[in-house]
């Protein structure tokens, strides 16, 4: 994993031999650009990139791409994402080459969730592409020029690519199989699903070890700190997927009141601690969901500043 | 088959409101095996509709008439004579029958009674499931028979998504994950290599994507 694919700074990092630590920024649901910048403030050096989500949970919010160049003349460097609900593949494909254009370097292929959860239920979905046939898409543009149709890309998109896995969703003896067909895809990089679970995320991140899936892909681990006991256990039931251990709960509830956060952030903490020494784990995406003022606070305590310069 | 499930009576009503004669035109094919638009479901329909309108006081008079199919221009044509004194003609067929109606009796109105839902079957007495999306290129040859395009929520070729949790999907705990069957299918029969390869692109010109479809073969058409 020597010659840079795309030069970005994520990949720059990883490359180097560091651990990663990246963070997540939604846009607004407008067109508050204001609101936007300061959320960027908190981020911007420390962490490598930043994750725009897209229209994540399906409400509609300011395109993903849109905010990514913005974040790109502020001086962060954007991780793209891109859901396979809302574009058919000519979208996609000029989205691709336009952020590409616009300065973006990194790009996270998604399916995204499904339109019932958000805002807008009656949307009709697309899911021409799937996620795992996005990753293809974007590894076709870039390694070998071409669109899906074949035909030459004047200037082609070198993008970092970048693939999400969930260790927790079922049948959880395939999804390590599902990770590794996202690599063979052309995922460069993996972000997880938040993880709680540390028990189950050993046993998942041990089986990618003996595949030697780390060897040929950086897997970040997802942290994403609670903030009250009524996320955990709105984590716990409501979002498929997600699994929050019983312990964790009474961790938080055993805080007292006014501490909880502060317990949601220590435990995060510890976590990011075990993945700066877990086999396989290239680093940490800090995915503090509507917290990015207390991203700071939770670099420095976690000891991963200053970020690198590479 | 076609399933479908009956209009909401007061849908129907304000389709007729201006009407004071009308027939009811059920088919034989699969919305009588759905219980939906036979010929039970039509006298159904027709008495719930007279005493709907004797309500409002403004009486309805109502034929009630049973094709063998409705999507087959030679029943169609049964109806030729009989047409001319109504109002207007409430099919109870699927989304085809209507349309086949309208098209060979133009002078004619033509009002659905049914909502066409999906192509399926039933799995117990009263409860039919979507199995086929119609995409005019079948894969389940790849997925041990089941179809991630009709039954999964996002149509994914190299599923499943995170969203699946105890076998089913992420949008209902009603809805079970084909995926996690799928895998599952595979894993105990010792076949899940056949899942690690990679499903591409699918070419959706076969499917509605592609515009109205039309199906011609040559040997029968004369």
């Amino acid at each position: 994993m020597s010659d840079l694919k795309s030069g970005s700074n994520l990949e720059k990092v990883l490359k180097a031999g560091h651990f990663a630590f990246t963070g997540e920024c939604g846009p607004p649901k407008g067109a508050n650009v204001e609101h936007l910048k300061e959320k960027f403030a908190y981020l911007k050096g420390n962490v490598d990139a930043v994750n725009v989500t897209d229209n994540q949970t399906a409400v509609v919010r300011m395109a993903s791409w849109a905010a990514s160049t913005l974040m790109v003349q502020e001086g962060l460097e954007p991780n793209f994402q891109m859901v396979c609900r809302d574009r058919n593949r000519l979208a996609m494909m000029s989205d691709i080459l336009g952020v590409y254009a616009m300065g973006v370097r990194n790009m996270l292929c998604l399916s995204g969730d499904h339109q019932r959860f958000g805002n807008h239920p009656q949307a009709k979905n697309v899911h021409d592409l799937d996620s795992m046939q996005l990753i293809a898409l974007a590894k076709k543009m870039r390694d070998e020029g071409k669109f899906l149709n074949e035909e030459d890309i004047d200037v082609p998109p070198k993008l970092f690519i970048g693939a999400a896995s969930n260790p927790f969703a079922d049948p959880f003896e395939f999804r390590v199989h599902r990770l590794a067909k996202k690599i063979n895809a052309g995922a460069d990089f993996v972000q997880t699903q938040c993880i709680y679970n540390m028990d189950k995320f050993r046993e998942f991140m041990k089986i990618a070890v003996d595949m030697g899936l780390h060897e040929r892909c950086f897997i970040l681990a997802g942290v994403t700190p609670m903030k009250s006991v009524g996320m955990a256990q709105y984590m716990a039931k409501m979002v498929p997927g997600m699994d929050v251990p019983e312990s964790l709960i009474q961790r938080l509830r055993g805080a007292g009141k006014g501490q909880v956060a502060e317990e949601g952030i220590k435990f995060a903490i510890e976590q990011i601690e075990e993945f700066k020494g877990m086999k396989g784990i290239a680093g940490v995406h800090l995915m503090a969901i509507e917290w990015e003022q207390r991203v700071p606070e939770i670099a420095e305590r976690a000891k991963v500043l200053p970020r690198p310069k590479v | 088959m076609i399933v479908a499930d009956r209009k909401p009576l007061d849908e129907i009503l304000e389709m007729i409101k201006d009407y004071s004669k009308i027939m009811i035109v059920g088919c034989k094919g699969c919305v009588t095996v759905c219980n939906v638009g036979g010929s039970k479901e039509v006298g159904i329909l027709a008495s719930t509709l007279k005493i709907a309108r004797n309500k409002e006081g403004r009486p309805l008079e109502i034929e009630e008439k049973t094709l063998e199919r409705q999507c087959d221009p030679e029943y169609v044509d049964q109806l030729k004579d009989v047409l001319d004194s109504y109002d207007a003609i409430i099919s109870m067929a699927c989304g085809v029958g209507p349309q086949f109606l309208s098209e060979r009796y133009p002078q004619k109105r033509f009002l659905p009674a049914v909502n066409t839902t999906f192509f399926g079957g039933a799995v117990q007495h009263g409860t039919w499931v979507e199995r086929c999306a119609g995409c005019g290129t079948c894969v389940i040859h790849y997925f041990d028979g089941m179809c991630p395009i009709a039954r999964c929520s996002k149509s994914l070729l190299n599923g499943p998504c995170g969203g699946s949790a105890g076998g089913k999907c992420e949008i209902s705990k009603d809805v079970d994950c084909i995926w996690d069957m799928i895998v599952r299918k595979k894993m105990e029969q010792g076949r899940l290599d056949e899942l690690l390869e990679f499903r591409p692109a699918k070419d959706w010109i076969t499917a509605r994507d592609g515009g109205p479809r039309k199906s011609v073969r040559e040997e029968l058409v004369q």
